[in-house]
């Protein structure tokens, strides 16, 4: 059970809470997520990044896009209500020593998981270049926290509507071909800039770390659904993981996967999202 | 063989049942093994195969009372010998036989506290009613005396009637005791330790209560309301319980002590980390562990499609992968859930198969096929990365093995494709790396199993541990078996401190 303390949208979908969680506040490191759900009996099991956790006021940052029914639920949640599930934290810590210069390339909704580790990175010393991108203005989020952090920071638009008209991958590239080349790159965001960020660091041996999002239901190990391929070995993501080497990730794959129940859910969504139409035109 | 309802065989047992009353003490072995075996009633296989409402219905009183005339009161007691826990079984079913079901459930609750559960799940036909005199005499394991069936049915009289006693509770002694998953292990250890006056925390990774059983076996084989019960008592007899904490991530488990003052741990997290074959094609979409599977199902309300906001995948055509409980659970649910075809595809034969005999026999009447002597060898998906369909391969048994078994080995280009879209992978299970990950101190072998005394003390000190963490996949009487003995040697470590600390005070 846990307290919405907080709650606040940074973009169209994209939503900030802070929660009460003291024992998840005290025990996590960055790179590790917690499992919430809305209804104990019926609701379904979501991950999501532990973005920030403030152990004095023993509450734990969320950031999260609506992409399907409990996104959705969840971001009409206020401050006061309760969440009745919320396990945590769960997956390794990311491993955070003095590499060097790291590239953090944070993509969409990936810059919410990436911001803590960067922190975590310039802490321990190390040159902290950052890129992060989205597909349009609206959609950047934490600019300014990453920018606070960084070294170096770019950022991109697809569209070109701020920032560098680029994909991620073009300052990546650009980034790997300076001499000395970077030390290691760090790319969280949607699978699919996962997979090409990992394609553009290859050819420079650079190793790539990713941060995969895979379906899970239980997240300690017992159910296998979270399963992908890393070199030739299956892996599962919520105790081996979260975080992969990209050049070793079999991506079609795991993206295949992520889709198990595309149809399934659309058609709960758009119930749901007619449902609640309904329901708000009966309050009228 | 065909279906008998439930009011036929009520009716039946009433009319024979007269027959037998005024002469319950005397009859002779040879007229007991002439009493007819109660069968067990059933739902109608056509119905139960849509809807997951408890399938075997529990015998009415006068079936209950015909069955446990049939025991001969043997003085050697083959059946308990073969009882894990040693349940006095002629006393209690004497008890039965007499109409004295009080002291019948009394009985059985010397040795072990969960019966309800018990006479449903556990595989007598390999336990106490293998070497059953009756079936003996009969030649026939299936017609020994029916001593799970009468288990369960003393428990059911004891719930329906609202006996169920609260355990006396003796005065609060201030040590504190850590249970780790609410498996039977760990829910027979909290109750062990509590009654002994010991504050009593279960720990518990997720939003419900009962581990595998809730989880893993279906509504229809163990319905939620009897774990429920078994938690109510829990509950009542004031043990703590937190949801929603999985230790070695929540908290480090030797911080339950050093940060938390608990005095001592129970580890009983159960088994992990499902098996998969190795074979090509086994992460296409469409293949499931069959605990992601009965998870989905069970625990997250799946089977619920309009309440229920976890998906699960749409199947007209299943292949079951394995021969355990794990697998005939699997079969089924997918069944209910709305599948054609369920094939069962185990490498053994029939005889070999590790599953209770009740239920395949269950899953037989419900139009599960079985395909024996064959194997999975690859998985085919098309190009969007579903399977459409599995590549088998065809067994024969080949020369006994040193334990006498006979080998299935493979005929060479027996290769044939099974039409299917959804294969459940239900060979068993590794071991939770959860707890081992974060306790580097305690001992495990080479599987993740934690490793144990005979008192269930394993390698750090004040931590116990027992279940399937320990054995293995096992089962659910020897899982509560091993958490009794923790408890026992909890309880008496604690007991020398506290004298310890009396006699210090003196
Ligand atoms: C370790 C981990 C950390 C995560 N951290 C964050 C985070 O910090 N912020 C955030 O917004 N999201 C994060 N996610 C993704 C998030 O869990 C999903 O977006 C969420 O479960 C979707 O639930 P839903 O019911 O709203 O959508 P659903 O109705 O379940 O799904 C809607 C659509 O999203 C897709 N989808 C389902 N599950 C996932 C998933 N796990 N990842 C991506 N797409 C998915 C489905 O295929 C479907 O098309 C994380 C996932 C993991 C595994
Ligand atoms: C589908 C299926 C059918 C079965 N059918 C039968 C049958 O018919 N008869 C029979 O005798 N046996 C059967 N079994 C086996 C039996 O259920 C198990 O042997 C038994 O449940 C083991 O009990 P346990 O207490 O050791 O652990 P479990 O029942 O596995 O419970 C362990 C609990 O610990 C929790 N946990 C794990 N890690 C942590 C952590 N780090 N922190 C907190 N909590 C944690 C888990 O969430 C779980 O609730 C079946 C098993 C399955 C999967
Ligand atoms: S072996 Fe069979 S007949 Fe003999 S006491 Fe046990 S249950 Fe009764
Ligand atoms: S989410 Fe179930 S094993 Fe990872």
């Amino acid at each position: 059970m846990s307290k919405i303390l907080f709650k606040k949208q940074l973009s169209k979908d994209v939503y900030m809470m802070r929660l009460h969680a003291p024992l998840i506040a005290e025990e996590r490191s960055a790179g590790q997520f917690i499992i919430l759900q809305l209804d104990d009996d019926y609701g379904e099991r979501i991950p999501l990044t532990i973005a920030d956790a403030d152990a004095k006021e023993g509450s734990i940052t969320i950031i999260f896009q609506v992409v399907g029914k409990s996104t959705l639920q969840l971001s009409e949640k206020n401050v006061g209500d309760i969440i009745p599930t919320l396990v945590g934290p769960l997956g390794k810590p990311t491993h955070i020593e003095n590499f060097g210069t790291v590239v953090c390339v944070g993509g969409g909704i990936g810059v919410a998981p990436l911001h803590p580790i960067a922190q975590a990175l310039k802490k321990a010393g190390n040159h902290v270049i950052t890129i992060i991108g989205a597909r349009t203005k609206d959609l950047i989020i934490l600019e300014d926290e990453m920018k606070n952090i960084a070294d170096e920071f770019i950022l991109c638009t697809d569209d070109g509507s701020y920032g560098r008209k680029d994909l991620v991958t073009v300052p990546l590239k650009e980034i790997c071909e300076r001499s000395p080349k970077p030390n290691m790159v760090i790319a969280i965001g949607p699978p699919i800039m996962m997979k090409f960020c990992s394609e553009t660091t290859r050819p420079y041996e650079v190793f790539t770390q990713v941060s995969l999002n895979t379906i899970m239901v239980d997240g300690t190990g017992m159910c296998g659904g979270c399963r992908v391929n890393v070199g030739k070995e299956i892996k599962f993501v919520c105790v081996d993981g979260p975080e992969f080497d990209g050049h070793k990730v079999d991506f079609d794959n795991m993206m295949a996967r992520l889709n198990s129940y595309k149809d399934l859910e659309r058609e709960a969504h758009s119930c749901f999202l007619e449902q609640e139409i309904k329901d708000k035109e009966a309050l009228r | 063989m065909s279906h008998h309802t439930h009011e036929q065989l009520a009716e039946e047992a009433k009319k024979l049942i007269v027959e037998y009353l005024d002469k319950i003490d005397d009859m002779k072995a040879k007229e007991r093994t002439k009493i007819p075996p109660q069968e067990m009633p059933a739902q109608d296989p056509e119905i139960r195969s849509h809807n997951l409402d408890e399938v075997a219905l529990g015998y009415t009183m006068e079936q209950a009372r015909i069955e446990a005339m049939r025991c001969l009161q043997c003085v050697k007691k083959s059946c308990v010998d073969d009882c894990p826990v040693k349940i006095d079984i002629p006393r209690f079913i004497n008890h039965i036989a007499h109409e004295e079901y009080d002291q019948a459930v009394g009985v059985i609750k010397e040795a072990s506290l969960l019966p309800a559960i018990c006479g449903r799940v556990c595989p007598q036909e390999t336990q106490c009613q293998a070497n059953c005199t009756v079936g003996k005499a009969l030649k026939d394991v299936d017609k020994s005396v029916a001593i799970g069936r009468l288990e369960r049915f003393v428990a059911d009289w004891e719930r329906a009637t609202g006996k169920i006693a609260i355990p006396e509770i003796k005065p609060e002694t201030g040590k504190k005791v850590a249970v780790v998953g609410s498996g039977p292990a760990g829910l027979v250890v909290a109750a062990d330790c509590r009654r002994e006056g010991h504050h009593v925390t279960i720990f518990e990774a997720f939003h419900k209560l009962g581990g595998v059983l809730r989880y893993g076996i279906p509504e229809f084989r163990l319905p939620n309301d009897i774990i429920d019960k078994e938690i109510d008592v829990l509950k009542a007899m004031n043990v703590e319980i937190k949801t929603n904490f999985v230790v070695g991530r929540t908290r480090k488990l030797t911080d339950l002590m050093d940060k938390d003052g608990y005095n001592a741990i129970f580890v009983g997290t159960g088994a992990g980390l499902p098996m998969f074959m190795g074979i090509e094609g086994e992460n296409l979409v469409g293949v499931f562990s069959a605990n992601e599977y009965l998870t989905r199902a069970n625990l997250m309300r799946a089977f619920d499609k309009g309440h229920a906001d976890t998906p699960i995948y749409q199947s007209k055509n299943v292949a079951v992968l394995g021969g355990g409980n794990v697998a005939m659970d699997s079969a089924r649910m997918a069944k209910r859930l709305g599948a054609e075809n369920v094939y069962v595809v185990y490498r053994r034969t029939e005889v070999e198969m590790p599953a209770r005999k009740e239920e395949v026999a269950h899953a037989k009447e419900e139009g599960i096929e079985f395909y024996f002597l064959q194997n999975a060898k690859r998985i085919l998906g098309n190009e969007k990365g579903r399977v459409n369909g599995m590549e088998c391969l065809r067994y024969e048994l080949g020369e006994p093995d040193s334990s006498g078994r006979r080998r299935p080995v493979v005929i060479p280009n027996s290769e044939f494709i099974l039409n299917v879209d959804t294969v459940i992978v239900a060979i068993g299970n590794g071991s939770n790396p959860l707890i081992s990950q974060t306790t580097p101190q305690l001992n495990v072998n080479k599987w993740g199993n934690i490793i144990v005394d005979e008192t269930q003390k394993t390698s750090v000190n004040r931590i116990f541990a027992g279940g399937d963490i320990v054995l293995g996949a096992a089962t659910v009487i020897l899982a509560m078996g091993e958490g009794r003995r923790a408890a026992a040697a909890i309880n008496k470590m604690l007991a020398e401190e506290i004298e310890k600390e009396k006699a210090a005070m003196n």
